[in-house]
């Protein structure tokens, strides 16, 4: 099958590769760059565990091939913490709040719940559940998953509002 | 010396120890994208293998076409069953006594068997390959529905039993017949049925679900050919007992196998048995001497992979007319689907169900279990739950609430009427079990006080005469149920799966500054071993829980266990944890007594080192101990601070619980709110509150899941009808409630640190609370019970059959 030239900034890194044209984004991401914090949980866009932000959204990467993603500007989990090392406040919160268990659907829960607070800095509980709800977990039952994300979006308020 | 002064509060509180709320040490990798799953596996060389399956429920193979597949560039292998034939590997064991087809020989007998394996470069080669399979299929009369198995005509499932009339549990009476297992005494308890006041009698089908972990299952395996040695990275919830199931099956010595299961993406029961396609995968890795890796996609994993449940249930139940049970006798129709491949301990072919009698001192009990063949996927694992102890306590707690309204009692006055009293322990079943400890009365009234359970049904009835003037179209629902759970098997002198005694291990090697490894032969899937192990130990040898690694799942380092299912982690491996830290505990004290020059009964331990009785000043820590293990210990004493136990627990875990769900129902539309759910655990001794609650909402989710809306239904034609997540229901965080947790604390008397286990109560507990539930929302209306799944439709369908149209 010919291959499609791909060029995308990938986690701040500039990225070109040849690429089949039916290959799917998260493929590419786990196989070809090694970005194996992505999972593959129900091949239908379901689960979300699959969950990266593309160009400023939540896509569900194992829906769409690479191809599609030329020219993208794209963010995993992988891509989070600050160059520096120091995690993102979500990072901390999922630990602190016991937000995780096996850790499977983590990756994509949390680059979602980035997305969201990107989108809506001050979530309600209710529209905290409504943002996750394309990503299962299994294991957590989500209340501590929103006890996280509610926590982090109050200390990312707080540094902002300290850096004003 | 600084740690001298400090108090011993302040240095119990720098080991984390047990009940401390311990961050988890496995998190750091986890939310920066850094697990090590199986499928984040790549190794020099490695090839990616793929099923055919059958698309009929039954059906004969006429022929199996391969070479446009073998011709497709990129393919390295194409295994059929004739290939594997020769080897003797077409068939393998089961955990249950049976074989199971690797892959099909002759006939399919369920929608997604194993037909054939493709062995390609890539995945998407591997997937091409097997569509350009031709497997032509003469398709047989399928049975779905377990009731009609053991017909007279019914057509014979198994070819390769022909012939075959003992089973691994006794005579086989039908070809589709795969057991039938007693318990208790028949008699006494028909002359107990016949002679009562009150018999209440109920059918109740707990439907075929799945375990569904997020991370389906998968492996990576390798054959070295110049050191005959062969790895296998996998989804393996049991490694130990893959590595000597797979030496039985290969012949290939069981010190040149080594078993690894890396992170796991949850378990819950799908992870615990061998399938085709890991056989598939190191075979194809043997053949061509290359790594080869296989994960199935969540079809094949919905499809193909363990089921649980599907048990039809027919219960009754003897009372006086004041509500005293007198008997209970039970039957049980088990749908094994075409293989048995049920993981249960040998002996127990109905795994643990004989615990149906519950919380409840029942004088006699009969239970029979016949498990049939059907032309579904094998299964019949312990989802979140220890060998269909959720079907148990679902069978009882729905049956105390027939008999509650046969009677006019309410649900929650018929439990305390009939609970085995807190003195009664250690209490002997009417079914043969021993239960260790438990105060049910103190936990129910704990529970019910805490929701105003007297309140709520107050509400209840207000609720019902605003429904019947017309003034709401909502109807209210209490649920309330008791669990008792058994769980932790061995001992062993009860418990084996294929011979294998049901103990578990834990190595502790303390190293000369003071930290330490512990390998133990469980494996996590998410419950977090890594941080609460490392807390039993730190309270056990004085070291901070920070200075403790726990490794798990390599059968190359770890000492023997047989894994993490059955809630069995922390009652075995947990014990064998404790009883190695003592080890190393008593023999730092014979150095520390050397070092001090007293007698070892002049010593006492003070949480993180030993004092001299009476001269608390003289103590040497045990980070000073640990050091001197490897350069001053007494004489004749071998250096080095090492322990191994290997713990066969005297007698199983009782955890226990009491749940309260409230549920409200709009009769127009079936839709269900649960408003409320509160769920008090006792799990004995608590290691680590944090992870514990957690363990209880996610369980509480599945169980929500379970009893709300998910079902593996098939056709009858044995199709699949909702083979993926589009329509398998999972809960989302919308349909989840927030969870109220509590507790009371009924330490296990026979267990070194008093655990219980507590990762599948609520599961097992919860399902029921949530059917009590919609069931009692209509009880007042005649409806004694309603199956599950209550999806809206159904709830829908229930409430029009209550004639509560508009």
């Amino acid at each position: 099958m010919a291959k499609i030239h791909l060029k995308m900034t990938v986690n701040g890194r500039a990225v070109e590769a040849l690429a089949e044209p039916r290959l799917l984004l998260i493929h590419f991401l786990r196989e070809e760059l090694g970005l194996t914090g992505p999972h593959i949980g129900c091949d239908t866009s379901h689960c979300g565990a699959c969950t990266v932000d593309l160009n400023g959204q939540s896509v569900k990467s194992c829906t769409m091939f690479a191809v599609q993603a030329n020219g993208a500007q794209i963010l995993t989990i992988e891509g989070l913490a600050d160059p520096g090392g120091t995690l993102h406040p979500l990072q901390e919160a999922f630990r602190e709040h016991h937000g995780l268990q096996c850790g499977f659907c983590t990756p994509g829960m949390i680059t979602r719940a980035y997305r969201l607070l990107q989108e809506n800095p001050n979530p309600s509980e209710a529209e905290i559940r409504m943002g996750i709800s394309g990503n299962l977990c299994r294991c957590t039952g989500y209340q501590n998953i929103a006890k996280a994300i509610h926590a982090a979006a109050e200390r990312m308020n707080a540094a902002k509002e300290a850096a004003e | 010396m600084s740690a001298a002064v400090e108090t011993a509060e302040a240095r119990t509180q720098k080991l984390e120890g047990l009940g401390t709320k311990r961050k988890r040490v496995e998190d750091a990798r986890f939310t920066q994208g850094k697990g090590h799953y199986v499928d984040d596996m790549k190794l020099p060389g490695m090839l990616f293998g793929d099923l055919v399956r059958s698309p009929y429920g039954h059906a004969r193979i006429k022929s199996i076409k391969t070479d446009a597949a073998k011709a497709l560039p990129g393919v390295k292998a194409v295994l059929t069953a004739a290939d594997l034939k020769p080897l003797k590997l077409h068939y393998m064991p089961t955990l249950a006594g049976d074989v199971q087809a690797v892959l099909a020989d002759e006939k399919v007998l369920f929608q997604g068997q194993e037909v054939a394996f493709v062995v390609a470069e890539n995945r998407y080669i591997a997937a091409d390959a097997a569509d350009l399979i031709e497997v032509e299929y003469e398709e047989l009369p399928a049975i779905v529905d377990p009731n009609k198995s053991m017909a007279a005509d019914a057509p014979v499932l198994r070819d390769d039993l022909a012939g075959k009339t003992e089973g691994a549990h006794g005579k086989r009476k039908h070809a589709n017949l795969i057991f039938t297992w007693e318990v208790g005494d028949a008699d006494g308890t028909a002359r107990a049925l016949a002679s009562a006041e009150v018999v209440a009698k109920e059918l109740i089908v707990y439907q075929r679900v799945h375990p569904c972990p997020l991370e389906t299952c998968g492996c990576v395996a390798s054959m070295d050919k110049v050191n005959g040695q062969l790895t296998v990275w996998g989804t393996f919830q049991a490694p130990h007992a893959v590595r000597t199931v797979a030496s039985l099956i290969s012949g290939i010595p069981e010190h040149k196998i080594r078993i690894i299961s890396p992170d796991i993406g949850g378990g819950f029961g799908n992870k615990v048995g061998v399938y085709p396609g890991y056989l598939c995968a190191i075979v194809a890795s043997i053949v061509l001497g290359v790594p080869v890796k296989w994960v199935e996609d969540r079809m094949e994993n919905l499809i193909a992979t363990a089921f649980a449940r599907d048990y039809h249930m027919t219960g009754e139940i003897a009372a006086t007319k004041d509500g005293r049970i007198t008997a209970l006798r039970c039957h049980v129709l088990a749908d094994h689907g075409a293989f048995d491949a049920c993981a249960d301990p040998t002996k127990y072919p109905a795994g643990f169900f004989s615990i149906c009698t519950g919380s409840y001192d029942i004088p006699v009990a009969h239970l029979s279990v016949d498990g049939v063949y059907t032309n579904k996927a094998p299964g019949g694992v312990a989802y979140r739950c220890s060998f269909r102890v959720t079907e148990a306590s679902y069978f009882i707690e729905r049956m105390m609430d027939v008999l509650a309204r046969r009677l006019g009692v309410d649900p929650a006055e018929i439990r305390r009427r009939n609970f085995i009293k807190k003195e009664q322990f250690p209490y002997q079943s009417a079914l043969g079990w021993e239960y260790d400890s438990g105060d049910y009365h103190t936990a129910l009234d704990k529970a019910l006080a805490a929701v105003d359970y007297a309140g709520l049904r107050e509400e209840q009835r207000k609720n019902r005469d605003a429904f019947a003037r017309g003034q709401t179209r909502k109807l209210t629902g209490i649920g309330v149920s008791f669990f008792t759970e058994i769980v932790g098997a061995g001992p062993i002198k009860n418990c084996d799966i294929l011979g294998l005694g049901m103990f578990d291990s834990c190595e502790i090697r303390v190293h000369p500054t003071g930290s330490a490894i512990a390998r133990l032969g469980t494996i996590s899937q998410g419950q977090g071993h890594a941080t609460t192990f490392a807390q039993i130990l730190a309270s056990e040898i004085g070291i901070p829980a920070a200075n403790i690694t726990v490794e798990e799942g390599d059968t190359d380092t770890a000492p023997y266990g047989l894994g993490t299912y059955g809630s069995r982690s922390t009652p075995v491996a947990g014990a064998a944890t404790a009883m190695a830290g003592r080890k190393i505990r008593a023999k730092a004290q014979m150095i520390a007594a050397y070092l001090l020059e007293v007698h070892d009964d002049d010593l006492e331990w003070d949480v993180d080192r030993f004092r001299v009785k009476g001269a608390p000043e003289r103590f040497k820590t045990m980070a000073e101990l640990a050091f001197a293990a490897y350069n001053k210990v007494p004489p004749g004493m071998e250096p080095g601070l090492e322990a191994v136990s290997y713990y066969d627990p005297p007698n199983m875990t009782y955890p226990f619980g009491a749940y309260v769900c409230v549920v409200d129902i709009d009769v127009d539309t079936g839709v269900t709110d649960i408003r409320r759910f509160y769920a008090l655990d006792d799990c004995g001794t608590r290691i680590n509150p944090m992870i514990i609650e957690g363990q209880v909402h996610g369980g509480l989710t599945e169980a929500l899941g379970i009893a709300m809306g998910q079902e593996i239904a098939y056709d009858e034609y044995g199709n699949v009808k909702n083979g993926s997540l589009l329509d398998f229901f999972l809960p989302t965080a919308v349909e989840t409630p927030n969870w109220e947790t509590d507790y009371t604390t009924t330490p296990s008397p026979h267990h070194p640190i008093g655990a219980k286990g507590v990762g599948e109560s609520p599961n097992v507990g919860g399902v029921s609370a949530f059917s009590n539930a919609v069931n009692d929302a209509f009880a007042h209306l005649g409806l004694t019970h309603t199956p599950m799944p209550h999806d809206h439709w159904r709830v829908w369908k229930t409430a029009q059959r209550l004639g509560l149209t508009r």
